[in-house]
């Protein structure tokens, strides 16, 4: 039996697989957040919510509609992204010609008006969601086992890191929102409806999140509370990577995934202050973040 | 200050020292019109963070994320030295209050290199690993907390098991830290501090150390913030996670905000309306955390300035100049 | 050859606008017929820009009449005005650090049939080709304002509205983009031009429009410049 540092092999590679799965996650919460960060300005604290929303209508489409899991893939994300627009459309947009705070504070109280509302109708304790049946089991892989939802779990959320950066980095609409970062009113005086781009954005982030929670809920307890706790996190590994890298906050929620394994195994006791530690250290050593720039 | 009421109801002169007045006035005799002494503690204390965290925001323009911290860490030393070690009453709030005041100066010399977003992600990042380590040590007794501490024997003498004893000495306290801050925001060092706040590189081209002002408004709002979570330590006789959990950190930003930010009454008024909020819809149950982010979303799309803010904006227009002469 | 009586491709009256409490525009008046070019000149802060971004909506505040093709557009927002097909090069040329030079030609949307090929644009600026793939802001000044007036001319916009194309260039940039205007003149577009340069306002202008403290207080055809060389020097403050 190989040991590493004292830990068995079998162990420690179990360890990092959860560790992969939880940086997936971590990766897709703060690529939403960075997106919405990075192109529009607002730092959005709602994310944790839309996360837990996209679970708790996945559970309420399975539990009311015996909707499956595949159509909550992409019903559940498009209602919460559609919520997200009105809200960006009636309330956000007034707040971004004043300081970053008040679209914090703003995100906030919604989030704690929709944790509200959620915990009064579904209580604070888990919702069971069932593993759909084309995920039981597991592959072997000889030196260890990898259970099926969660090979899946890392590769869907691979795919839609790399698309979304593709799509920011590659096409028309992607080079219109970096632009319009820069600077919104050119932008919009070449001819482009700069507010509803800001508005689809803002829905796409949010609808991101509510794909996290989607796929969350087969693995993890599906409650009213499940963003609260995750949103530092999240902050966290955003900052990290840097405000406004996109790149950087998948990199780094991997990254986080991994390192909090490795922790979890060989000084437990630090596992949750972790990421913080790293973030006081990347701000006062590189405070744009590893991957970002300084503005 | 002069006030001229409009509607010739005659020249009528309120100041602040004449508020503050009718405002300890008020503090005083409320018990004897059957308002509750603990629910009025509880806001007292709630007062006194928000009021400590306004001095940083307000008058600093330095906006923290993790202001529980302080509160927190005043409350658990406080009871730690009152419950284990057997301390009086008024030394462990003094060691509470020094205890935050330390942290604040660590966390200060940290987070203030930084600007804007970046000070504030760092003073929650230092909050986050401050709540963990909390979590951790034995002293706290995590998720149970330091309970059953002791009110003890005030200065040997005063017996604050004594209900309407405790509540008099907060009130004390209270004021007395109020009018604390109102000197050190009509200090010289207030006026760098606000000058700085609005326009820091004007500040350094005419020579102040900045970073030094803004440390010592840290230490200040942080060692006031200790202050209020050992006081709350000792009228609640327990300190625990969640005086450190960073949605306390978010309370006392709303609490600010609907009082009124950058205002010496504001955060006071903010902190009586939130906690009287908690108590009277406490039957309410979950209702009360959609409520909080009820006002959070009215505040922040139209009531900015929160109740002082816009009160004063109304007697202006109504041509009424009030304590904060505006 | 009556100029009233072709309706003037742009026709700007009572135009005000304001920042914030600030008013800028106090009931400027002018038209562009197609094909002209026409510059405004003052001194600083006669409100010359204001005047370019009131037209395109890119102002806080603003009221009055401002008709293009014959429609108003004062109330539009700026993007429905730029599709129209009105284009903007501004003062600070604008083009942004996040794009190579390709996506920024490429950034403005083509709005009207008509505009110039990227191929053509890389003829008429070859140095922009060999830079194409060059972050943005990595490029000289000189090349940084072909680039900003190379993009808007993808667009088909049949008035191009030019902040200050000559600021801080060289002789010889300043040069070629006087023939680059002359060019699009032949090609039959509308310009509106702001300059410091009279030089080089007259050297490419067919009028010029003088505008002080937000009005306009007086239209000098090219042909009566230096006729009117004094009259000139003492609105330029010189």
């Amino acid at each position: 039996m190989t040991e590493v540092f004292g830990v068995p092999l079998p162990a420690l590679l179990g360890q990092l697989l959860v560790g992969l799965v939880n940086g997936a996650f971590y990766a897709m919460l703060s690529l939403g957040l960075a997106v919405i960060f990075g192109l529009l300005n607002i730092i959005n604290f709602s994310h944790g919510a839309q996360y837990m929303l996209g679970a708790v209508f996945t559970w309420m489409l399975l539990d009311r509609q015996q909707v499956s899991y595949w159509w909550a893939l992409i019903l559940a994300p498009m209602g919460v992204a559609a919520i997200a627009a009105v809200v960006e459309r009636t309330m956000l947009s007034r707040l971004y010609l004043l300081d970053h705070l008040y679209g914090l504070l703003l995100t906030f109280g919604l989030a704690l008006m929709i944790q509200g509302l959620f915990t009064n109708f579904f209580g604070s304790s888990g919702l069971p969601y069932v593993l759909p049946s084309e995920f039981s089991g597991s592959f072997d892989l000889g030196f260890m086992r990898l259970p099926r939802y969660r090979a899946w779990v890392v590769m869907a959320s691979l795919l839609v890191c790399t698309a979304t950066v593709l799509a920011i980095e590659r096409t028309k609409l992607g080079s219109y929102l970096r632009a319009a970062t820069e600077n919104p009113l050119v932008v919009r005086a070449f001819g482009i409806n700069v507010p509803r781009m800001i508005t689809l954005t803002y829905a796409f982030g949010a609808g991101l999140a509510a794909l996290a929670g989607v796929m969350a809920a087969p693995i993890y307890q599906v409650s009213p509370l499940m963003g609260t706790d995750l949103i530092i996190v999240v902050f966290a590994v955003v900052v990290v990577g840097g405000m406004g890298s996109i790149v950087g906050a998948i990199v780094t929620g991997y990254g986080l995934g991994v390192v909090e394994a490795l922790t979890k195994v060989y000084y437990p006791e630090a596992s949750n202050t972790v990421i913080f530690v790293i973030m006081a250290v990347v701000l006062l050593i590189k405070p744009a973040g590893l991957f970002g720039k300084e503005r | 200050m002069e006030v001229i009421l409009a509607r010739g109801w005659g020249r009528f002169k309120t100041g602040f020292t004449e508020l503050t007045a009718v405002m300890a006035l008020a503090l005083v005799l409320a018990p004897a019109f059957g308002v509750y002494p603990v629910f009025l503690m509880k806001a007292l204390c709630f007062a006194l963070f928000a009021c400590a965290f306004n001095l940083l925001v307000g008058f600093g323009g330095l906006l923290s994320f993790g202001h529980a911290m302080f509160l927190g860490g005043g409350a658990y030393i406080c009871a730690q030295t009152a419950k284990a070690w057997g301390w009086p009453p008024e030394a462990a709030i003094l060691a509470g209050t020094l205890a935050a005041s330390l942290m604040g100066l660590a966390v200060g010399l940290l987070a203030i290199r930084r600007q804007g977003i970046y000070f504030s992600m760092t003073t929650l990042a230092l909050a986050q690993m401050a709540y963990f380590i909390f979590l951790q040590s034995p002293f706290t007794h995590g998720e149970d907390g330091i309970q059953s501490v002791p009110r003890g024997l005030l200065f040997g003498l005063i017996d604050l098991d004594h209900p309407l004893a405790m509540y008099y000495f907060v009130v004390a306290l209270f004021v007395l830290a109020f009018l604390a801050i109102h000197r050190i925001v009509h200090s010289p060092f207030g006026h760098v501090l606000v000058a700085i706040r609005d326009n820091e590189p004007r500040a350094i081209s005419l020579g102040y150390d900045v970073n030094r002002y803004k440390l010592i408004c840290f230490a200040l709002s942080s060692a006031l913030a200790g202050l209020a979570g050992s006081v709350k330590a000792i009228v609640f006789q327990l300190a625990s996670l969640n005086d450190v959990h960073w949605t306390m950190s978010g309370e006392v930003v709303l609490m600010t905000l609907v009082g009124g930010m950058g205002t010496l009454f504001g955060p006071v008024v903010g902190a009586f309306v939130i906690v009287g909020m908690h108590t009277y819809l406490a039957s309410l149950g979950q209702w009360v955390t959609f409520t909080v982010g009820l006002i959070f979303v009215v505040c922040v799309l139209a009531f900015r300035k929160g109740i002082i803010g816009e009160s004063t904006r109304w007697l202006a227009v109504l041509g009424v100049k009030g304590p904060e002469g505006k | 050859m009556s100029r009233t009586d072709i309706a003037p491709l742009l026709q700007v009256s009572s135009l005000n606008a304001w920042y914030g409490e600030s008013h800028v525009l106090h009931g400027a008046m002018f038209d562009v017929q197609a094909g002209e070019v026409v510059t405004l000149i003052g001194r600083n802060g006669a409100g010359k820009t204001t005047t370019l971004k009131s037209i395109l909506g890119a102002v806080p505040r603003r009221q009055g009449s401002v008709r293009f093709e014959g429609g108003e557009t004062v109330h539009m927002h700026s993007d429905r005005i730029a599709r129209l097909g009105i284009a903007w090069c501004p003062e600070e040329r604008a083009i942004f650090s996040s794009l190579n030079v390709e996506e920024n030609l490429m950034l403005p949307p083509v709005v009207r049939p008509g505009g110039l090929s990227v191929e053509a644009i890389y003829g008429l600026f070859p140095n922009l080709r060999e830079r194409r793939r060059s972050q943005g802001t990595k490029l000289s000044g000189g090349e940084q304002q072909m680039l900003a007036i190379g993009r808007i001319l993808r667009t088909g916009a049949r008035l191009l509205l030019l902040d200050e194309p000559t600021e801080g260039l060289a002789p010889v940039i300043v040069e070629q983009i006087g023939s680059t205007i002359a060019e699009l003149k032949q090609k039959g577009f509308t310009i509106l031009l702001v300059e410091q340069n009279l030089r080089f306002a007259a050297s490419v202008a067919d009028r010029h429009y003088v505008m002080e403290r937000g009005r306009v207080v007086d239209m000098i055809p090219n042909d009566q410049l230096e006729a009117n060389a004094a009259r000139v020097k003492t609105y330029l403050g010189v």
